[in-house]
């Protein structure tokens, strides 16, 4: 029990270290590669809480193929100036310091409060095959990421490669 | 048949899709048109009672969790005649060729999932075609490609991201709480946890998350710029159906029909719905671009449908259907306008236009019934959606809000009347003598819709008499 509770600490600690790293970063590469480990470290949250295909899904879309996408897009724009980028850096800093505090102090009210939600939670479904999940019981969604797909290779033409002929 | 109103649209998309040289160049326009005119004549029929849409068998294989109910029919009906006036309009708007294309085959895929939306009975599946829909109008919104309308899809992108995160987050919280995510799962749920402090969270996080769809106020910050910035016929879809469906539907078919409408939704919904509408028209009276004052105008319409969901009563779900309906086509028929204008003058300042009526006689007359009917003028259609909802109101014993909307119909009419007399009346503005009347595309399509808002203000009170005797 004491051994879980400080792997999760540990694996809690490192997701809030990559994300505060992919927030902070001066480097738009290393932005989109520290969002790729937070991915990877929230996939390990998702695999001790027994959700494997959630867990499979995080890794693979999430810190597989949108870190490329990311990467992709970053290699077409152009890199800021030093001088930008330390500009940006200080704005930034000045607008979101009060965040932390923020955050600190709303989580502290919060268990002050001692909410009960009191209610009668179902089991999770764990044991249901995620194949009979995808294809008899969220069909229709399937059909829907068909639709979002085929938007976005509509976008991509629309946006990037009439606009390449164009120059 | 209820599935086909989905599969259509998306097999043309892919139809036209496969190699048949020019020939889908060519066909894509008339396909898109044949497919809205058909879907607008199926739900007008099923809307009369005339066919039973449920009745008529369909393969298994075709068989999605589904379901269909007059809100349904009256969204599929709107959406048949946005979708069919875009499409029309894109003809003398956007380039032939490839341009026009991928732009019809973007509208046929929201038009699937607009229409899905209509149909699901699942708060996730909701939220995925919720998402299709937005996906499409980012693109289609920066679809001319300019500084402009980057900037307005970026807004869109952002805000629309925040109430992305907003829905997860509340159908996260519903799974806990129900175990499903089925209308009547998650019905059950609330009914028997109303007050646990997970369900109001995730209550109050999905109705914020589509009053940011829906752009009411103070969560607008995205609408105008995106009507503004688009190109015409993107605008008529997003005014006329695009946000309405992913935000004002959503949020009658959520609030009435899945959490059920008690004295704190209905407080939230009756002051979100006031605020929305005395603003956005003072925001509307202080524009001097034309679509911009359309866009704050769109917030005001919207906010009157909110008023009515709020009375929570059976008169105002109607009032709230109805004005949906009429909404729907006078702000289509509005921007089709400011699609003929700006097509013909290349100006939206309405400091710099003036006399056009003149030049531009169906313009000038379709463009005042347009906005006599979003004034709440009689007998035009949006007379009485208006009352009704002022009816229910009282009836609700809410006066103070029925006296805000009827305060708030004069400052319509005071902006309408701006934007009739600053464009269409008067003397004509120098430098617009040689304007012409917009093709038989844009002066049809909005002959079309006038005589829709008059032929349904004329019969209504004739259905009501039926209704009562």
């Amino acid at each position: 029990m004491q051994a879980n509770l400080v792997i999760n600490v540990i694996i809690l600690m490192a997701l809030i270290g990559a994300g505060l790293w992919a927030i902070m970063t001066r480097s738009l590469i290393r932005s989109a590669i520290a969002l790729a480990l937070t991915s990877s470290v929230l996939t390990m949250v998702m695999f001790r809480f027994n959700s494997w295909l959630a867990a499979v899904f995080e890794l693979s879309v999430c810190a597989g193929l949108i870190s490329v996408v990311f990467i992709s897009t970053i290699s077409l724009t152009e890199p800021l100036s030093p001088q930008e980028v330390l500009k940006h850096m200080r704005d930034r800093l000045a607008r979101f310091a009060f965040l932390p505090i923020l955050i600190l102090v709303v989580g502290f009210a919060l268990s002050l409060l001692k909410v009960s939600y009191n209610l009668p939670l179902p089991p999770a479904a764990l044991e249901q095959d995620a194949r009979n999940v995808l294809w008899y019981g969220r069909e229709l969604d399937l059909l829907g990421q068909v639709i979002i797909l085929i938007s976005g290779v509509f976008g991509v033409i629309i946006l990037f490669r009439q606009m390449r002929r164009r120059s | 048949m209820v599935s086909f109103f989905i599969l259509v649209p998306f097999l043309c998309v892919l139809l036209l899709n496969l190699p048949w040289g020019n020939l889908a160049r060519r066909l894509a326009l008339w396909v898109g048109l044949g497919l809205t005119a058909g879907q607008a004549a199926v739900s007008a029929c099923a809307l009369a009672g005339w066919i039973d849409l449920r009745a008529i068998p369909v393969s298994p294989f075709f068989k999605y969790d589904l379901a269909l109910d007059t809100l349904s029919i009256v969204l599929l009906l709107c959406s048949a005649l946005v979708f069919g006036v875009a499409l029309l309009l894109s003809r003398p708007l956007v380039s032939q060729g490839e341009q026009r294309f991928n732009f019809v085959c973007l509208l046929l895929l929201m038009l699937a999932g607009t229409n899905a939306v209509a149909l699901v009975r699942d708060v996730f599946s909701l939220y995925v075609f919720i998402e299709a829909v937005s996906i499409v109008s980012f693109i289609l919104i920066s679809f001319n490609k300019d500084q402009d309308a980057f900037e307005g899809a970026f807004k869109y992108i952002v805000l629309s991201s925040m109430a992305t995160v907003l829905m997860v987050l509340s159908i996260s919280l519903l799974v806990l709480v129900a175990g499903t995510t089925s209308f009547d799962g998650v019905r059950a749920a609330v009914a028997a946890s109303r007050h646990a402090g997970v369900v109001l969270g995730a209550i109050g996080l999905f109705l914020c998350g589509l009053f940011i769809k829906g752009g009411l106020m103070p969560f607008h910050g995205w609408l105008p710029d995106a009507y503004t910035c688009a190109l015409n016929p993107v605008s008529v879809c997003l005014a006329g159906i695009g946000t309405k469906a992913v935000g004002v539907y959503t949020l009658i078919r959520l609030a009435y029909f899945v959490f059920g409408i008690d004295a704190a939704v209905s407080q939230a919904f009756l002051l979100v719905g006031a605020f929305s509408i005395v603003a956005g028209s003072l925001a509307a009276l202080n524009q001097t671009d034309y679509k911009r004052l359309l866009a704050y105008s769109s917030i005001s319409q919207v906010g009157y449908i909110i008023l009515g969901l709020g009375a929570g009563t059976g008169l105002g779900l109607a009032a709230a259907a109805f004005h949906f309906f009429n909404h729907a086509v006078f702000k289509t028929l509005l921007f089709v306008n400011a699609g003929a204008l700006e097509q013909k003058t290349g100006l939206r300042d309405m400091r710099k236009l003036g006399g056009l009526s003149a030049r531009m006689p169906l313009t000038g007359f379709s463009s005042l019934i347009g906005a006599l009917s979003a004034a709440g003028v009689p007998p035009l259609s949006g007379f009485w959606s208006k009352l009704l909802i002022i009816i229910a109101l009282i009836g609700a014993g809410y006066h103070g809000y029925a006296l805000v909307a009827v305060l708030a119909s004069v400052l319509t009419l005071a902006y309408m009347l701006a934007w009739q007399r600053n464009i269409f009346f008067g003397p004509l503005a120098a430098g617009l003598e040689n304007i012409e009347e917009a093709g038989w595309e844009i002066s049809g399509s909005a002959l079309l819709l006038a005589v829709i808002l008059i032929g349904v203000g004329i019969a209504f009170p004739l259905y009501l008499c039926k209704l009562i005797w």
